[in-house]
């Protein structure tokens, strides 16, 4: 068998594997700590000109298996109790363009860390870094924000928002919470 | 006499394996289910030996004979065994298909006595599969009767149990070797088996359907024992946890239900009422942790509790970063649970 053959032979082989990228899941790391999370801003108003929004996105964003889990734990703590499915009714909603206190990841994190006024609960302390990050991550999916190959496995009830992969995202815009 | 000791110990090893190791094992049945099941296995090897041997022997049979006689151009003689081996090809099928009938009735036989044990149940359990354990619930007509549990199912001996299974996620499925047959648990659909321990003992029990990354680490232990000790085990299951009385224990108390522990499990007469992971109430009378995956002592308990996705990566329980006094009052808590 000359060297040649062997080669070509190998290719398909070779190429077949590299196809075999398989999505990395993390089950146990250091994520980035709440502690940044004090510089950031919920409101716009300030004096001067401030810094942009930080927009950092994750890598949760673009992992179907932190969105999953995300989803998982979006009905396992219960937020499916005052935000729906996204559609909200005791809470905002988290499937449209609004959001009262920024739609950034680093601002989420910090509206589930700390609660907020007329009702959100605070999760300091209940939930591990790692899992608030898994929520953003579904929370943001939810309107289409963040990755745009990726969805949820776990998706088994009627899907209320359109597919994700055809949705283009809106722009988020911001709103004074509702009276 | 070297080679003998060496297959003396790869016999034994090859007992050990298959006589009840780890109380898991079809070939050890301790039920009536097991049993049949037992009996069709030994009928089917006994079979298949058998039309073994005769193929084997057939065969060195004609290679002999041929040898003997080699082929004669004879054309009368050749025609007569032709007529004879037809015979034999006919012979041998007929008792081909008699002895795959022989099969199905017992088949059928065995399948029929594994549907149903009894008119009715001494006991009703309710187990739910969960990606990786087992929720177990002792159904009663009275509400503060029942009893609630996780990886372990204790049985009187020689009582037919009803065990309605579900599933909360995925497939899994419910198999208790030395006792029955598999049965899956499927998401939205109930499904029931029975079983029946007819004599005492701890039987190791594991999810037979591939469910996610841990499946392997998904068992349960059926602990069969006598009536009376059985009584005296649900008694002590349907108390409320006991309230603790020494400071790190009651520290221990106040980490559990202020700390994320509380978001998911429940310890009855405490903060914690989450419904998500397996019910701790008496948490401290189990046989194992984590499904069959630790040991039940307080090294293993603090170590779970710490870093469980090292333990069973993937697991739904996340990494919990406590003080180390934190965590050794809460251990010192979840061990006064018994």
């Amino acid at each position: 068998m000359s060297v040649r053959f062997m080669a070509i032979s190998a290719l398909p082989v070779a190429l077949s594997l590299a196809g075999c990228k398989q999505e990395n899941r993390d089950f146990r790391e250091m994520p980035p700590a709440a502690t940044p999370t004090e510089a950031i801003r919920v409101g716009e108003l300030q004096p001067g000109g401030g810094p942009p929004f930080d927009s950092t996105v994750t890598k949760y964003a673009d992992n179907a298996y932190a969105i999953g889990t995300g989803q998982r734990l979006y009905n396992q703590m219960n937020c499916v109790g005052c935000h729906f499915h996204g559609g909200g009714g005791i809470g905002p909603a988290l499937m449209d363009e609004q959001w009262i206190y920024g739609s950034d990841p680093a601002q989420i994190f910090k509206t589930i860390v700390e609660g907020r006024p007329n009702g959100m609960p605070s999760f300091r302390n209940k939930l591990d870094n790692q899992q608030v990050w898994q929520l953003v991550a579904y929370v943001r999916s939810l309107s289409g924000l963040g990755g745009s190959t990726v969805s949820s496995a776990r998706e088994d009830h009627m899907y209320l928002s359109p597919d994700l992969a055809i949705r283009s995202p809106e722009k988020p815009t911001r709103s004074a919470p509702r009276p | 006499m070297r080679l003998r000791h060496h297959a003396t110990i790869a016999l034994l090893l090859w007992a050990s394996s298959c006589v009840g190791y780890d109380h898991q094992s079809a070939l050890d049945p301790a039920g009536p289910q097991a049993g049949s099941v037992h009996g069709l296995w030994y009928l089917m090897l006994g079979i298949s030996a058998g039309v073994y041997v005769v193929v084997v022997a057939a065969l060195l049979l004609v290679i002999r004979r041929r040898q003997a006689h080699p082929l004669e151009p004879d054309e009368t003689r050749s025609r007569d065994r032709e007529a004879r081996a037809k015979r034999v090809v006919v012979i041998a099928g007929a008792v081909t298909v008699g002895v795959l009938f022989v099969v199905l009735l017992a088949d059928l036989a065995v399948a029929r006595g594994l549907t149903r044990l009894a008119t009715s149940p001494a006991l009703t359990i309710r187990v739910t599969g969960h990606q990786w354990w087992w929720d177990v619930e002792y159904e009663d007509s009275i509400p503060q009767r029942r009893v609630r549990l996780a990886n372990e199912i204790h049985l009187p001996v020689g009582q037919p149990v009803l065990v309605k299974l579900q599933s909360h996620d995925v497939i899994h499925s419910f198999w208790v070797p030395n006792l029955a047959g598999k049965r899956d648990l499927i998401p939205g659909h109930h499904t029931e088996t029975w079983i029946r321990a007819d004599r005492p003992g701890v039987y190791r029990s594991q999810c037979a359907e591939f469910c996610g990354l841990q499946h392997a680490k998904m068992a349960l232990y059926v602990v069969a024992e006598p009536r009376d000790q059985f009584d005296a085990w649900i008694a002590r299951q349907r108390t409320p946890a006991v309230t603790p009385n020494d400071t790190l224990a009651i520290r221990g108390k106040g980490v559990l239900e202020s700390g994320s522990c509380a978001l998911c499990h429940t310890v009855t007469s405490t903060l914690a009422r989450g419904l998500v992971g397996p019910n701790l109430t008496h948490v401290g009378s189990r046989l194992s942790l984590a499904a069959g995956t630790l040991p039940n002592t307080p090294g293993y308990l603090a170590g779970w509790i710490a870093d469980p996705q090292t333990i069973k990566p993937g697991a739904q329980m996340p990494p919990n970063s406590l003080t180390p006094e934190d965590l050794r009052a809460l251990v010192a808590y979840l061990s006064t649970l018994r």
